[in-house]
């Protein structure tokens, strides 16, 4: 499992970028550890592919500090670059070239020694599910499989540190579940941050969330504790024969009922009580006729919206990281308000 | 070696696309037509004062310089416009790669291109050396001019491809700068007072010197230094996009 005592991998502090007058990331800090995977997670516009342009070396930041495997990306790019392997939002591939070609070109520019290249392009070929396309030319591949090639050109020198700018977009859900799998593998022994707007992936791949708006950090912290903000804290209840209103509000732990319509009710309870077990066994007993009971989990809108209006707006975010504080797998100290 | 393997990159990329062939193609079939031209009136006046070097390879020469004029900006205009649009670049960028590494291979695999273009056209006059007799130095002066020149036309038009992301923008802006410094002395003929800085910045001036077979270290710098000016802008360029995009 992951070694969290290792020295981080990528170490970024008080990153800052404008755009004229725009100011699209600020005061970024955070870390990553060999075996992480980090999903940063936010809505369009919010500072994710500028934060990983960054990192990727592909754009100066206008103030902060970005650390490779120890290496300063800004005083050495090369040695840093070549830890690094990046796919962007758009991936970079040149339609005229095949699959071959075009990795043996990138392999090349990531100084993977020529004897050793055609066994790293053939590696990342496999990996990525694309070991029958080798000879076909990128620009007639489908979207799907050119977004392989992509990864496969990110992951072909073995590096350090894999940025993924949302690398399952445009996929179709048996390839969104083999590119999953492959980010799954790829944390094992690399250290992965990857982008994404959509939830379930960063609940299906990662280790650690970490939440940016408007170019901050509202929300660092393990999966478990950001499970924890998605917890639900209402249940619907639909029976062939509702029970009353009152009846319902006198069970144990519910707070408020709310009649949906004839058959379901929207039963909130406290965040730290679940009372579905208990509802389940009355509503057998009651012979309610009970057809579901589901829990209602919160949007990523709503976390957002929790995250950015919560109790202390101004409070300034600190990562585990930043304070010191190893991250830990279970239970990861809750650190924004 | 980052330099090299994008350079033979490059050279391949252009004759994966159907441009690099019809260019060749087109190029050749109208420089072959003057040339046989130019054979022609050879033989109806042999015994003039030049002798088949001058009138027919040079003359080949200085025609070709303004074909190339032409050419040219078609083939820079994709050299970085186009993979920043398509976000290619991007590769490039997160590679252990320098800048100046980026830009000397993308001109150096160009310049392959077009040293293959400069060969086509050598070969027509060198034909020649079957049934006469060819002065060989003047020849290789017309080969060395030809290829400063086209140099210095492929790295104002990297330059310009830098500055934009649409490559019909660079391919005319290119030519615009080409044509300007190709008749920027037909200004100030009779003004002594700049007609020196007019001549010198001329691509016309010193090209027609080395056609005449004298080489003079004046000309061959001022390529060169134009060159050398080019691509040290198309770096300092791209480290710039780096900073504001």
């Amino acid at each position: 499992m992951a070694d969290y005592n290792a020295k981080p991998l990528v170490k970024v502090e008080g990153l800052y970028r404008y755009y004229g007058a725009r100011c699209a990331v600020s005061n970024l800090g955070f870390t990553l550890s060999r075996g992480e995977i980090l999903g940063l997670l936010g809505p369009n516009g919010a500072g994710k592919t500028s934060t990983l342009q960054m990192l990727a070396g592909n754009l100066a930041p206008s103030a902060g500090a970005i650390h490779i495997d120890g290496i300063d990306l800004l005083d050495e790019p090369l040695a840093a670059k070549a830890k690094l392997g990046y796919l962007p939002e758009l991936p970079p591939l040149y339609p005229d070239l095949t699959v071959d070609e075009y990795l043996d070109y990138a392999a090349a520019l990531r100084r993977v020694p020529a004897g050793r290249r055609a066994a790293a392009v053939a590696n990342a070929r496999e990996r990525c599910g694309l070991k029958d396309v080798g000879r076909r030319l990128i620009g007639n591949l489908s979207k799907g499989f050119q977004q392989r090639v992509g990864i496969a050109q990110a992951i072909l020198h073995a590096p350090a540190v894999v940025i993924l700018d949302e690398p399952t977009v445009g996929l179709d859900p048996i390839q969104i579940r083999e590119i999953r799998e492959l980010i799954r593998e790829l944390g094992k022994e690399h250290g992965v941050i990857l982008s994404t707007h959509i939830l379930p992936e960063v609940q299906a791949v990662c280790n650690r969330v970490q939440i940016i708006h408007k170019g901050k950090l509202v929300f660092s912290d393990s999966l478990k504790g950001f499970a924890e903000r998605m917890d639900a804290t209402s249940l619907v209840l639909e029976c062939r024969q509702l029970p009353g209103i009152k009846e319902l509000q006198a069970l144990p732990g519910v707070a408020s009922v709310e009649k949906l319509d004839k058959r379901r009710a929207r039963l909130r309870f406290a965040a730290d009580a679940d009372p579905a077990e208990e509802i389940a066994t009355l509503a057998v007993k009651g012979k309610w006729g009970l057809k579901g009971l589901s829990p209602e989990y919160k949007s990523l809108e709503q976390v957002f919206v929790e995250l950015t209006t919560g109790d202390e707006p101004d409070a300034e975010p600190v990562s585990a990281a930043q304070s010191g504080v190893q991250p830990r797998q279970d239970g990861a100290p809750r650190l924004t308000p | 070696m980052s330099t090299f393997t994008i350079a033979w990159r490059e050279l391949r990329n252009l004759f994966l696309s159907p441009l690099a062939w019809v260019l060749l193609a087109v190029v050749q079939f109208i420089l072959a037509w003057m040339f046989l031209a130019s054979v022609e009136g050879f033989r109806g006046n042999p015994g003039g004062v030049s002798g088949v070097t001058d009138q027919v390879a040079a003359g080949l020469f200085s025609i070709a310089s303004i074909v190339m004029l032409l050419v040219v900006p078609l083939l820079t205009m994709r050299l970085f416009s186009e993979e920043r649009r398509s976000g290619s670049l991007t590769l490039l960028l997160s590679s252990p790669v320098r800048m100046s590494e980026i830009v000397l291979g993308k001109y150096l695999g160009l310049l392959g291109f077009l040293g293959l273009m400069v060969l086509m056209l050598l070969l027509m006059p060198l034909s020649l050396a079957v049934g006469t007799h060819l002065d060989y130095g003047k020849l290789a002066a017309c080969v060395l001019g030809m290829l400063l020149l086209v140099g210095a036309f492929a790295a104002a038009g990297l330059f310009m491809s830098t500055l934009t992301r649409q490559p019909a923008v660079a391919a005319v802006s290119t030519f615009g700068l080409l044509l300007f410094l190709w008749i920027i002395n037909w200004l100030g003929q009779g003004d002594s007072r700049y007609q020196g800085v007019l001549h010198y910045l001329s691509f016309t001036d010193h090209y027609a010197t080395l056609l005449r077979g004298s080489f003079d270290s004046v000309d061959v710098a001022f390529y060169l230094l134009f060159i050398v000016t080019f691509l040290g802008l198309s770096i300092r360029r791209l480290d710039s996009a780096r900073l504001q995009a």
